[in-house]
């Protein structure tokens, strides 16, 4: 009797029926667009090539520096956070290349829904980061223009962004910016969400909404092993990027540490997102090697034999190893990205701590376009109420104006 | 003029608002072919296109959250929830997204959409059909909510919140769709959209209602009538912001006030009604402001909705104990 028998009704023996509908997953395993090995060799992929123009040596070069100041970015904002200036921080540590790569895919007329942790991709719309500070030193909730980089704002909320994606690329389509073949005209949108994301119901109706009416969207998912404390195996029991055929549209799983390869990708999703040919799920395939925030700690739920294994596949180390035994770059080259590095660096310690303080009485005042008399007569209240204190400070106030 | 419902008052105002601005968009669930479950939408697809009438998968999150998309692109979406019930899906999208963009992003980005919910039961419907969830929308800052209780009404408060900047719940009282006819004159100024109205003058007591009470408060202040008592019953239209000058100013006349929703009494709008009243007219205050409403339990099975919701004698009933003070 085969180990597949169980007993029927009438007491004979039939296949067990979960093999009865036949497999639960597409194949084996993924296949990953890889252009870049972790040992930092080209490859070429059939389906994806790299079209970096006549300059592909300076882009390179340029995504390497682009990637170091992002991890600079990272690192800097993490130790502010230690240092008390910042509430939290949200790490991006090992994800450079999937920002960066998408990142530098856009076109200005396309628009980035980010989740919060998506630094490298604000790096490259131009956001200054000491913006993205201020969300997390909690003197505002976004404090950039989401309309001058075509950079919306962070979404704490998992996977609701992707809604919104989705809705502006149907707004994109009856602009008619989408399908008319000029390439300075035809725009796309990303949507950048997480694995956790993946589960969200919001994430499945935006891939719903965005086939029904063939949006012009990348859904870019950085798949970085864990969400919080959670595997990649408790959101999905096959590829993610497997996901995207069961709603209408096509998927590919992408080395995540490889930015040629991100970029390669991205880049074709874009194109054919912009010519009217619909959504693309990328599923960036990385690994987040730092916390989920500062306030995490990974040691109670990871090996940190995981760690070791993919830092073997750093994103900066393997470009560096190209660079370098390629020829590539000047004698001065990586020692000049340092120096921007340390600047950078000094930029963000200095600024983070001259952030403004926003007033207390400014809270009423953007709640909605055309205040509300309720609301006027508030904001009038509590500035009364603060008035009647000794320097506007009621007794006791850690927040109030003047506190710092 | 013509003589209309409160669905064609609507429709023709939607239809008005896609006239106006090319940028008015209706989305919703059936809301093309069909017109709406109610027909509310009815005939509009036909005459401006599937773009800008458009058909959803049926999802309430994703309604609402790519209407966000499509208001951060510059364009007026009118979300049609199906029924009451079914907004509660779409529940993270209206109270984190809709409500708090234009705060989060200090007034770069605005929601100026509206989303439509029939509301309130007396229409023999099956669970999850006739809830009342108002107060869930006023209770949270970033939104606007009005409702219409009358055809008039509706043709014009649904132009206004279309027009308005900031997002709107549009609260219609579902049994009143296809009910009662009224004379429209589209060549009057309508009324701000945020701003109270008295519909029946009166002395001795202060009659507070909005959406289908409004009817019922105006039937129970006529049967009150024929025991000498003179009630003014005003409809409140908005519900946040709530416009209390005209309600201050008539309960400080006669001393007495009785709020009357459909929705359930604890925390109900008729708290916060109560508690507002209480604050600036104490002193010109008979009685303790009296709440009628449904009772804090779900929405009963349709053949005992009559008992559950208010009535005519439920609102003379608290008219009563406010005059036995």
């Amino acid at each position: 009797m085969s180990e597949n028998a169980v007993p029927t009704a009438n007491g004979e023996f039939g296949p067990r029926l979960g093999e009865v509908f036949g497999p639960s997953h597409a194949d084996g395993g993924p296949e990953l667009v890889q252009l870049l090995t972790p040992e930092g060799e080209r490859v070429e992929h059939q389906d994806f090539t790299l079209d970096l123009g006549d300059e592909e040596d300076e882009a390179i070069k340029g995504f390497y520096r682009d990637m170091v100041l992002t991890r600079r970015i990272d690192t800097e904002a993490t130790a502010l956070q230690r240092h008390g200036e910042l509430g939290i921080w949200a790490q991006l540590l090992g994800q450079e290349a999937a920002q960066i790569g998408s990142g530098r895919a856009l076109r200005p007329q396309d628009f980035v829904f980010p989740t919060y942790r998506e630094h490298g991709v604000a790096y490259c719309r131009d956001v200054d980061p000491l913006r993205l500070l201020g969300l997390f030193r909690g003197v505002d909730q976004g404090g950039w223009d989401p309309n001058e980089g075509n950079f919306g704002l962070y979404t704490i909320v998992i996977g609701a962004q992707t809604l919104h994606a989705v809705g502006y690329a149907m707004g994109m389509q009856r602009d008619g910016v989408v399908g008319t073949g000029d390439p300075e005209r035809d725009a796309a949108v990303v949507a950048y969400f997480g694995d956790g994301a993946s589960s969200q119901g919001d994430v499945n109706e935006s891939f719903i909404f965005a086939a029904s009416y063939n949006a012009p969207v990348v859904f870019f998912c950085q798949n970085n092993q864990w969400a919080i404390s959670e595997p990649i195996e408790r959101q999905s029991r096959i590829p993610l990027y497997q996901r995207a055929l069961g709603f209408g549209f096509p998927g590919v799983r992408v080395d995540g540490n490889d930015v040629l390869a991100c970029y390669a990708v991205t880049q074709a999703a874009l194109r054919r997102a912009r010519e009217g040919s619909g959504p693309t799920l990328v599923e960036a395939y990385t690994y987040r090697m730092g916390a989920h925030t500062t306030t995490d700690d990974p040691t109670r739920y990871r090996l940190s034999s995981d760690l070791e294994h993919w830092k073997l596949k750093d994103p900066i180390a393997r470009l560096k190893a190209y660079l370098t035994r390629n020829g590539v770059v000047e004698d001065d080259f990586f020692a000049g990205i340092e120096d921007e590095a340390e600047k950078l660096g000094e930029h963000l310690r200095e600024g983070c701590k001259a952030l403004p303080e926003p007033s207390p009485l400014s809270i009423f005042d953007q709640v909605y376009v055309d205040q509300t008399p309720e609301l006027a007569a508030q904001k009038v209240g509590f500035a009364a109420y603060l008035e009647s204190f000794e320097g506007g400070v009621p007794t006791g106030s850690t927040t109030g104006i003047g506190a710092h | 003029m013509t003589r209309i419902t409160l669905a064609k008052g609507l429709n023709a105002g939607l239809r008005a608002a896609l006239e106006a601005d090319p940028k008015v968009l209706i989305m919703g669930e059936d809301v093309g072919k069909l017109g709406g479950v109610f027909r509310i939408t009815d005939g509009l697809q036909k005459d401006f296109g599937e773009d800008r009438v458009i058909d959803t998968p049926l999802a309430e999150s994703g309604i609402l959250g790519t209407a966000v998309g499509l208001a951060m692109r510059g364009y007026r979406p009118v979300c049609e929830i199906q029924f009451d019930g079914f907004v509660y899906p779409a529940y993270d999208q209206i109270v984190s997204q809709v409500a708090k963009i234009h705060f989060r992003s200090q007034g770069r980005i605005r929601m100026p959409l509206v989303i439509r919910i029939p509301f309130g039961g007396g229409i023999g419907a099956v669970e999850h059909h006739s809830e009342s969830p108002e107060a869930q929308f006023a209770h949270t800052p970033g939104l606007k909510v009005v409702s219409c209780s009358n055809p008039v009404d509706g043709y014009w408060m649904i132009q206004q919140a279309i027009q308005s900047d900031d997002p709107i719940v549009f609260l219609e009282p579902k049994r009143q769709y296809h009910a009662d006819k009224a004379e429209l004159d589209e060549t009057l100024q309508p009324e701000p959209l945020f701003s109270s109205r008295i519909v029946r003058e009166g002395g001795d007591l202060t009659l507070l209602a909005y959406g289908p009470m409004v009817k019922t408060c105006l039937a129970s202040a006529e049967a009150a009538a024929g025991e000498g008592r003179s009630i003014e019953v005003i409809d409140l239209r908005t519900l946040s912001p709530l416009d209390m000058g005209p309600v201050f100013a008539s309960v400080r006349k006669t001393g007495r006030a009785v709020v009357a929703h459909e929705a359930h009494v604890n925390l109900g709008m008729g708290s916060e009604v109560a508690a507002r009243i209480t604050e600036e007219c104490f002193y010109a205050l008979e009685a303790p402001v009296l709440r009628v409403g449904g009772f804090d339990t779900p929405y009963p099975p349709s053949r005992i909705e009559e008992d559950y919701l208010p009535d005519l004698d439920r609102v003379l009933d608290a008219v009563d104990r406010s005059f036995a003070y």
